[in-house]
This record gives structure tokens, C-alpha cells and sequence, in this order.
């Protein structure tokens, strides 16, 4: 067992926890701070992706001893954040995910959100090429990233401007009307 | 079917949707963005334990004894239990229980669970593992599916009359054999499809409680929530009003978390013996193992064809290995033949597929469970016929197209059919006409067709009552509570049936909560699988809808004295079309409807119509509709290393009314990059030992945002005529043809038909040098016959 002093999304924080523990353990666990997620384990996911000292790290390969006396941000911490920076909402990164789609089951998305606050934070006019290199330690397996990296692209607007990508859903869609001699729609109001 | 289920494909009060057809967040992506959700793993119980499963080591052997006493007696164990503690078999098919939810007498996989402990930390748990002493009696493994089809000694499953043979299904429509006989052209081939796996990024986890008044509640990472309850009260013999079943927030699913498992059953058993609540959370290894994906099939193909492409008949033989346990396999096996007869018109079919155990992990349904395998091989086929006889990909489909409001050979009925506009889309967007077979050697496009259930008629145990059930209830700050069954697993069910309600009710979406996949809570729903949510749910929201909304409306009417045709709910309030000044708030509407028919509340139900045909299986694979999808894409494919890469895929999907474009969209998208990677990157198999080749999420290799291809993803909207608005599914259709797309691709790219899957650097070499020799041959031949000099 060992003491631990942790500053987390802003707060020092005192607990305790067997050595051998990593700080997504600690987070989850013993801080109660649960949006870090879990996938694997080892690294490979990168799910449980939070910031230290502003660099995406895998809190589940950190050994929560190794991160006192550094300032560690979760998911959690995000939103807080920006609104003690004046904003309005949840962060523009959350935001943008939950406009575009891009949160379909969200359990790999507090990692991928958190990368890419760092990438935006630090590159105000990033590529899309730089986007996906940012992203390219978070594994999704719902969206295909196509949703995900419009989100980026849609927070990156929201904070300096420019023209936010236009999805396909926004001009694809085609209505054949109605199958042939089927049913009646049900028409009007009082039924 | 009820005229309860059909409420027609226009807008509610007839004119313009409000809600539907226009793209809105999600009513939890902001708490899935702010990580206020909770998953099962998040939940933390007073005095809760830690359980973890001894799995077997041998792929198949018979335990001769189990010793548990030293487990039990390390310092912080509090409960170690065997298969004799749960001797129940169960299956999530009524006709096949053939499980345990710990091992009774045999294991048949490496990583078959054997005991359990529950125990103060998970490190404490892990110990105790270590402890246990199982003896075992290793017995002869299966591998390869054809040696279990051939050997009987010694049996996976000793109970089975067919040796190791899990279900086999032949069936016959038309006369194939005489068709195939009086084709002017008849390919024969053979395909294989591997395993893989849905990889889901959170693993499964379950917390049990059980209280003093002996309420059993059980918090699962399930997407079926109804049978996981049917399950346990049938395993743990305990009556179902003892059993709550919750399931929170879902880290994806894809059909990995369909079955029934056995964590559900062990922290349960392990919560009612200590009278602790106890969680268990799989490892990404453990998860490799529980696996229940995609069987690997061997199929055998003939296709016959007249001159000008049409197709004759289909004949096809397959092997499907199962692994070790039926899951859902008997569905499995006629999916595999049942789910090919569209979008094109077979006039003779026949198929005869047989799954056999092997001593691998068990294998069920993944995302186009069993029909995403006969599709590759089949629409591979197509590719060859339409080469063989120079007629371009697209325009062969397009000559065998089956039409809508039609009937398939195998007597399914089909409704909406947006296939050609499919075509249409990806053909144009991929400018095919100028770039497929004129791109540069080693580039290439393209294209395959599918289609795919929304929802089956066959309810796995047969019972009479609704598939989808909905209740709601008022309150009287104006906002409404919808109550469903349906499991949202991350495709957005809880928001669809959000907007189908502010769409009837004309609230505004923040007045409506979702309260979901709870059994002591919501009215039965039979899960998220087979693509049924958003027709069935929907459905039965929209009658919901209807009962409460005509309430409302009367007593609106009563309160003007006013015909109720003039009042229409819309935009947060009770307007009268003929006196545009005169509305009220939707809370003052309740509040009038309330006192007028006392508290408002209104369930709705949804059955499919009898659909099928007429012979046993006639209704497995019979959905009220269908979707349809078609796929192109490019492919680059680098001769020198047999590299193979694809830099876009178009994908047109028919989803009837797309209720919100921009989940659609996820959905396709989300389809397409898992048909793409489980084709070149992924491989679910074992050695010769039975040991996984690589279950981590690294060794198992998925695609990132850098490796997965540019997708474009096109809606089409042939407005279903039973689907609630018209709307089908989204879900699981538009993955199935981007494989043979891709295959094709390849074909197109470098002249090689790759049958085999996955598709890997080696086959294309193998393929390239193959053609090069016959190239040679062919030369060599022609040199030697003196033809070819001038």
C-alpha cells in the first residue's frame, strides 16, 4: 500500500492504493473519477488516454505513483475547464463529438477526446493528416472515425474559425417517396 | 400483424416531419462526452467483492476433480464455486442448450470456464485461482471442421445424435440441378471466409447484488437484456420476479454480447452464496475467448447463367465451423442459405449447410450474423460470371434485380426495394464508367450488392405476445417518459425512440427521458440483435404515441369545443389550425388531458405480420422488410510486396426513412471500415493447440484512423410501407457487401480472384505468380505452335 498525493483536474487529491497500481486504477477506482475507461490493459486501445502536464498518456500503462506531482486531466476535468475559461457548455471538443455523431457507444471516446484537446490546444491549424496521427492511438470500432475526425475538424472551427466539413448526410440523402399500394398513411390530427 | 403496427409513412399530422429526417444529437452523447455515463465497470457497490474465472488450459479434456479447498482457504476468498454449483445447461436458443455456466465434467475450448472465486480485490481473486487443482484427462482435439465432420470419437458434445454435427439445413427451391444443367455458362467454386471478431472495446462486465428480501439484481454489458433474465432464473432456479436485470450504458456490442455468459451466471451465484454484491470484468484476453463471432465457413459455389448474364440457379455447400457450443448457430445455419435470395432474382436455389463443433472458442452472431460469409462468396462469383461473360459488374446486377413487392424463391416477402438506386449512387459517385478496368495495373474498383433483415418474425421461443413493447408516462412538468425493452448498445435506440415521441407528441426533445433495458422497469423487448430496434421499437412507440396523443387532443378539442381535427401537437404546443392565436404550452395540454381521463400514461406494442415460407425454417430470415446495400470500392494493390490498400469505399445503403441521417450515416460508416478490416487485417484462430494467435487488441490488428479508407456513405430512402415513417435498418446491411466489393477490387486491380479470405500479401503474390506462370505457359505453348510470331 502506498500514500498517493494526485493533482487532478485542478484538485490535490490524498489517497491510497497498493503499489503496483496504475493510475487508470487509482482514477477509477479509488478517486471514483470512472470516465477513463478501461478496454485492454496493456496500451493497445488507448481508452483510458488522459492528459499529464497536457500529453495524452495511457493512464492504464502509468504507474499512478509516477504521475504525483504532475497535473493529470480526465474527461472530467474538461468541461469544468472551459467553463473557468469563460465558456458556455461542455468543451468545444465534446460538443463538436456530439453534434457530428461521433459518440456512438463513447467508450473509447473520453481517450479520443482528450487527444484531441491536446492536439488542439498545441496546433491551432492542424491537417487532417495531423488529425489522424493525433488520433491514431485510439482504437474506435463503432464509427469507421469518419464522424470522428469531422468532429475535430468541427471543434477546430468552432475555436478559430473557418469552414466546418460538410458530412455526406447533409446533401445525400434521396427520397423515392412511397412503395407502391401498401397502406395508408394516417392523416391529420383527432384520430 | 395488428392494425396497431401499422401507422403509415407520412408525418404524424400529414404534411412536413418536425423531427424526423433531420439530424439531432443524441439524447446521451453529451453525458457519453462528458464520461457521466455509466458502464458496468463503473458501478461500485458497499462491501462489493471481485470474482475472476479458472478457465480451462486444454481444448478438450474430461475433468476427472476439481479441489477448491486451498483456494478457499486463502485469506481473503470468500466463495469458490464449480460447475456442480450451476448444473443447468442453457442455450440462447431454447432447442440447443448445450452450455454451462461453469464446466460440468468436460471443457471443449482453451479458456472453457471451470471455477469462479469471489474474493476481496481482483488480486486476491487471481491468487486463488492458482490454487485450484483441476485433474484432467485430455482428450483428442478438433480443429479442423471436415475431421469433425468425419470423426466421431471421442464427441464434443456427448448428447448429440450426430456426433459432432451442431445442425445441418437443406433446402431446395425450384429445380437446381436440371437449371444448372440448361445454364449456357456454370461457374464452380470454392470460398472460404475466416473467423473474426466484434472486439467490442469494452469488455464484458457484470455486477450482481442480492438483497436480504431476496431480490436477485443483475447490472450486465448485455444487449439482450429479456433473455440474459430468462437465462438466469432458469440456470439459478430462481423464479423471475426474484431477478432484475439492468443493463447500463454499453461500450459497444456488434453481437458479442447476445449470448447469455458466464460471468452473468457466476456473479450472481457468487452474490446470492456470500450475500455480497460482486463484479466481474473480463480481461481483453478472457474476451478474445468468450468470442461467439463470425463462423469460418468453407463454402462450394455453382452459379448457372444464360448467355446475357441472367442467373438460372444457385447451388450451394457449406461447412460452418461452429467451435465448441451451439450459441446461436442453429439460426446461423439457415441464415447461411435463407438470407442470399435478394436483391436478385434466383429462379432455382438450393443450399446445404452443416455446422460442426470444433474445440475452438464458440462462434454466434457478428454484425450480418451468417449471411455476411455466403454473401462474399456468391457476389465474388457474380464478379467471375460477369468477366466470364464480358458484361460490366454493375449492369449484371442490375439485369437480375428481383424487384419490388415481390416474393424471393424461398418465399420471403419482400416490400421496399432501393437496390437500383443503390447502384445508381455508388456507379456515379465512383465515376466507374471511366475508371474500373481502365485504371493503371495494380489499381482497381469494385462493386458488390446485399441485403439484410430489419428484424426476423422468429422470436427465439415461440410465444404470442409483442416483440417490442413501449410504455409511456406524463408527468406534469410537461416532460414525457418513454419506458423500453430495447437495448442501446450505442447505435442510438433510446434517441430514436426520443424523436419518434417529440415527433407525435410535438414536445421538444428536452422533454423527454429515456428509460431503458431494465426489466423491472420497462416492458419487454426482445434486444438488440437482427437489426429489429429501430423497426420494431419504433413501431411500437409510434402505437404508444397514437393512444396518448388522440387523449390529448380530445381533451384540447373539449376544452375549445372545437372539432379535434383542428388541434395539432407540434413544437411544444396545442395549436388550432384554424385559429392560429389561439395555442397553449404542451404542460398546460397535459394538464387539461390529465384532468379530463385522470393520469396519462399509454403503452404500444409491435408483432411482425405472418411472414415465411411455408416448410420448417420457413420464418427464420423472413423480416417485415429488407434493406439493400451496394458497395464500390478501390483498391490499390502493390505487385512487388502484395500489399493490398483501399483508398475509399462508396456505400449506398437503403434504409427505408432515414428517421436521423446522421446515425445513419455512423451506422454505414461504422459498417463499412468493419467489413473492410475483418477482410485484410483480422484473423480469429487458434494453433494446433487451441491457443488464440494473438488475443490482444494490438496482436488482433484493427484499423486506426490512419489505416482505415476515405468512406463515403449515401442514404437511400425507399420509404418502407410497414416500417415506422417508413424507416428499415441501418445497422448490420451495409457491412456484407463491402468484402466481395473489395475482392473484386483486387481483381480488377491485378488479375487476381482471391477466394480465400482474409486477404492477404501472401495470397496476392501467390496469385500473381500463378498467373505469370500460365501467362508463360500460354506464351511457351503458343511459341512451340508456332502461332504468335508474326
Amino acid at each position: 500500500m502506498r500514500s498517493l498525493r494526485l493533482n487532478v483536474n485542478g484538485d490535490t487529491l490524498d489517497t491510497a492504493a497498493p503499489s503496483h497500481w496504475t493510475l487508470l486504477e487509482v482514477l477509477r477506482y479509488k478517486l471514483g473519477l470512472t470516465g477513463s475507461k478501461q478496454g485492454c490493459d496493456k496500451g493497445d486501445c488507448g481508452a483510458c488516454t488522459v492528459l499529464v502536464n497536457g500529453k495524452p498518456v495511457l493512464s492504464c500503462l502509468t504507474l499512478a505513483a509516477n504521475a504525483e506531482g504532475k497535473d493529470v486531466q480526465t474527461i472530467e476535468g474538461l468541461m469544468p475547464a472551459h467553463r473557468a475559461n469563460g465558456g458556455q457548455g461542455a468543451d468545444p471538443i465534446q460538443d463538436a463529438f456530439d453534434r457530428c455523431g461521433a459518440l456512438q457507444c463513447g467508450f473509447c471516446q473520453p481517450g479520443m477526446m482528450l487527444s484531441a484537446r491536446a492536439l488542439l490546444t498545441e496546433n491551432k491549424a492542424p491537417t487532417k493528416r495531423d488529425i489522424q496521427d493525433a488520433l491514431s492511438g485510439n482504437l474506435c470500432r463503432c464509427t469507421g472515425y469518419t464522424q470522428i475526425l469531422q468532429a475535430v475538424e468541427t471543434a477546430l472551427v468552432d475555436e478559430v474559425g473557418g469552414d466546418a466539413p460538410t458530412p455526406c448526410w447533409a446533401s445525400c440523402a434521396t427520397n423515392l417517396g412511397p412503395a407502391k399500394g401498401k397502406t395508408e398513411p394516417i392523416q391529420g390530427g383527432g384520430v | 400483424m395488428a392494425a396497431r403496427d401499422n401507422h403509415g409513412t407520412g408525418a404524424p399530422w400529414g404534411g412536413d416531419f418536425e423531427m424526423i429526417g433531420k439530424s439531432h444529437r443524441k439524447v446521451d452523447g453529451l453525458a457519453k462526452a462528458t464520461g457521466e455515463a455509466i458502464y458496468a465497470d463503473d458501478i461500485v457497490l458497499p462491501g462489493m467483492l471481485h470474482a475472476k474465472t479458472l478457465r480451462s488450459p486444454h481444448a478438450h479434456a474430461r475433468i476427472r476433480s476439481i479441489d477448491t479447498s486451498k483456494a478457499l482457504a486463502l485469506e481473503g476468498v470468500h466463495a469458490v464455486i464449480t460447475g456442480e454449483s450451476m448444473p443447468t445447461k442453457y442455450g440462447v436458443i431454447p432447442w440447443t442448450p448445450d452450455e454451462n455456466a461453469l464446466a460440468v465434467d468436460k471443457v471443449r475450448f482453451i479458456g472453457d470456464e471451470v471455477a469462479a472465486v469471489a474474493a476481496i480485490d481482483e488480486d486476491t481473486a487471481e491468487a486463488a485461482l492458482r490454487l485450484i487443482e483441476v485433474d484432467y484427462e485430455v482428450l483428442h482435439a478438433y480443429f479442423d471442421p471436415l475431421e469433425a465432420l468425419q470423426r466421431d470419437e471421442p464427441p464434443i458434445h456427448e448428447t448429440k445424435k450426430n456426433n459432432n454435427v451442431s445442425k445441418r439445413v437443406e433446402l431446395e427451391f425450384g429445380d437446381c440441378a436440371a437449371a444448372l444443367e440448361a445454364s449456357d455458362v456454370v461457374l464452380d467454386n470454392e470460398y472460404s471466409f475466416h473467423g473474426s471478431t466484434h472486439a467490442a472495446i469494452e469488455p464484458h462486465c457484470a455486477v450482481a447484488r442480492f438483497a436480504a428480501d431476496g431480490l436477485l439484481t443483475l447490472w450486465s454489458s448485455t444487449q439482450i437484456t429479456h433473455y440474459v433474465h430468462r437465462a438466469l432464473s432458469h440456470v439459478l432456479d430462481v423464479p423471475p420476479q426474484r431477478i432484475r436485470v439492468i443493463q447500463p450504458c454499453l461500450g459497444g456490442a456488434f453481437g458479442g454480447k447476445s449470448d447469455p455468459f458466464s460471468l452473468e451466471f457466476c456473479v450472481a451465484k457468487l452474490a446470492m452464496e456470500t450475500g455480497r454484491p460482486v463484479k466481474m470484468l473480463w480481461t481483453r484476453e478472457e474476451v478474445f475467448y468468450a468470442h461467439r463471432g463470425r463462423h469460418p465457413m468453407q463454402m462450394r459455389y455453382k452459379t448457372g447463367a444464360s448467355k446475357d448474364g441472367r442467373i438460372s440457379a444457385v447451388d450451394a455447400n457449406i461447412l460452418i465451423d461452429g467451435g465448441s457450443y451451439s450459441s446461436f448457430g442453429l439460426v446461423t445455419t439457415y441464415y447461411s442459405g435463407q438470407l442470399l435470395t435478394g436483391p436478385y432474382d434466383f429462379p432455382n436455389y438450393h443450399f446445404d449447410s452443416t455446422r460442426v463443433f470444433t474445440n475452438k472458442p464458440p462462434c454466434g452472431p457478428k454484425r450480418g450474423h451468417g449471411s455476411v460469409q455466403p454473401r462474399f462468396a456468391f457476389e465474388t462469383q457474380f464478379d467471375e460470371l460477369a468477366v466470364k461473360l464480358n458484361i460490366d459488374p454493375i449492369e449484371i446486377r442490375r439485369r437480375n434485380f428481383q424487384g419490388t413487392d415481390t416474393k424471393t424463391v424461398n418465399g420471403q416477402r419482400v416490400t421496399s426495394n432501393g437496390f437500383m438506386e443503390c447502384l445508381d449512387q455508388v456507379e456515379a459517385a465512383s465515376t466507374w464508367k471511366d475508371r474500373r478496368a481502365k485504371l493503371p495495373f495494380g489499381q482497381g474498383l469494385g462493386v458488390a450488392g446485399s441485403m439484410y433483415i430489419s428484424g426476423t418474425n422468429y422470436p427465439i421461443y415461440p410465444n404470442p405476445m409483442p416483440q417490442a413493447g413501449i410504455q409511456l408516462k406524463v408527468d406534469r412538468s410537461g416532460v414525457v417518459t418513454i419506458f423500453t425493452g430495447g437495448n442501446d448498445i450505442g447505435q442510438g435506440s433510446n434517441s430514436v425512440v426520443a424523436y419518434l415521441v417529440c415527433e407525435e407528441l410535438g414536445v421538444e426533445l428536452d422533454h423527454v427521458r429515456v428509460v431503458a433495458a431494465d426489466t423491472d422497469l420497462c416492458p419487454v423487448d426482445l434486444g438488440a440483435y437482427s437489426s429489429r430496434v429501430t423497426f420494431m421499437v419504433g413501431n411500437a412507440t409510434i402505437d404508444a404515441c397514437r393512444k396518448l396523443r388522440s387523449q390529448v387532443v380530445e381533451a384540447i378539442a373539449a376544452e375549445w369545443e372545437c372539432d379535434p381535427k383542428r388541434v395539432r401537437l407540434v413544437r411544444g404546443v396545442a395549436l388550432d389550425l384554424e385559429d392560429p392565436d389561439r395555442f397553449i404550452g404542451m404542460r398546460e395540454a397535459f394538464h387539461i388531458a390529465e384532468a379530463k381521463f385522470d393520469t396519462l400514461g399509454s403503452t404500444g406494442s409491435y408483432n411482425t405480420p405472418t411472414l415465411g415460407g411455408d416448410y420448417r425454417g420457413g420464418t427464420i430470415g423472413a423480416s417485415p422488410a429488407y434493406s439493400f446495400t451496394a458497395h464500390v470500392v478501390e483498391a490499390n494493390v502493390d505487385e512487388e510486396t502484395g500489399r493490398i490498400t483501399v483508398p475509399k469505399v462508396w456505400c449506398a445503403h437503403d434504409c427505408g426513412r432515414a428517421l436521423n441521417p446522421m446515425l445513419v450515416a455512423g451506422q454505414i460508416e461504422g459498417s463499412v471500415y468493419m467489413g473492410i478490416v475483418e477482410a485484410l487485417m483480422e484473423d480469429h484462430k487458434v494453433n494446433r493447440f487451441g491457443l488464440h494467435s494473438g488475443p490482444s487488441l494490438l496482436d488482433y490488428r484493427m484499423a486506426t484512423t490512419i489505416d482505415t479508407p476515405d468512406i463515403e456513405a449515401y442514404i437511400v430512402e425507399s420509404i418502407d410501407p410497414e416500417g415506422p415513417y417508413g424507416a428499415k435498418e441501418a445497422g448490420e446491411g451495409p457491412l456484407h457487401s463491402s468484402i466481395p466489393a473489395l475482392g473484386n477490387a483486387i481483381f480488377d486491380a491485378v488479375g487476381v480472384r482471391l477466394r480465400d479470405l482474409p486477404f492477404t500479401p501472401a495470397k496476392v503474390l501467390a496469385g500473381l505468380r500463378e498467373k505469370r506462370e500460365t501467362e508463360e505457359k500460354l506464351e511457351t505453348g503458343m511459341d512451340a505452335a508456332g502461332v504468335g510470331d508474326n
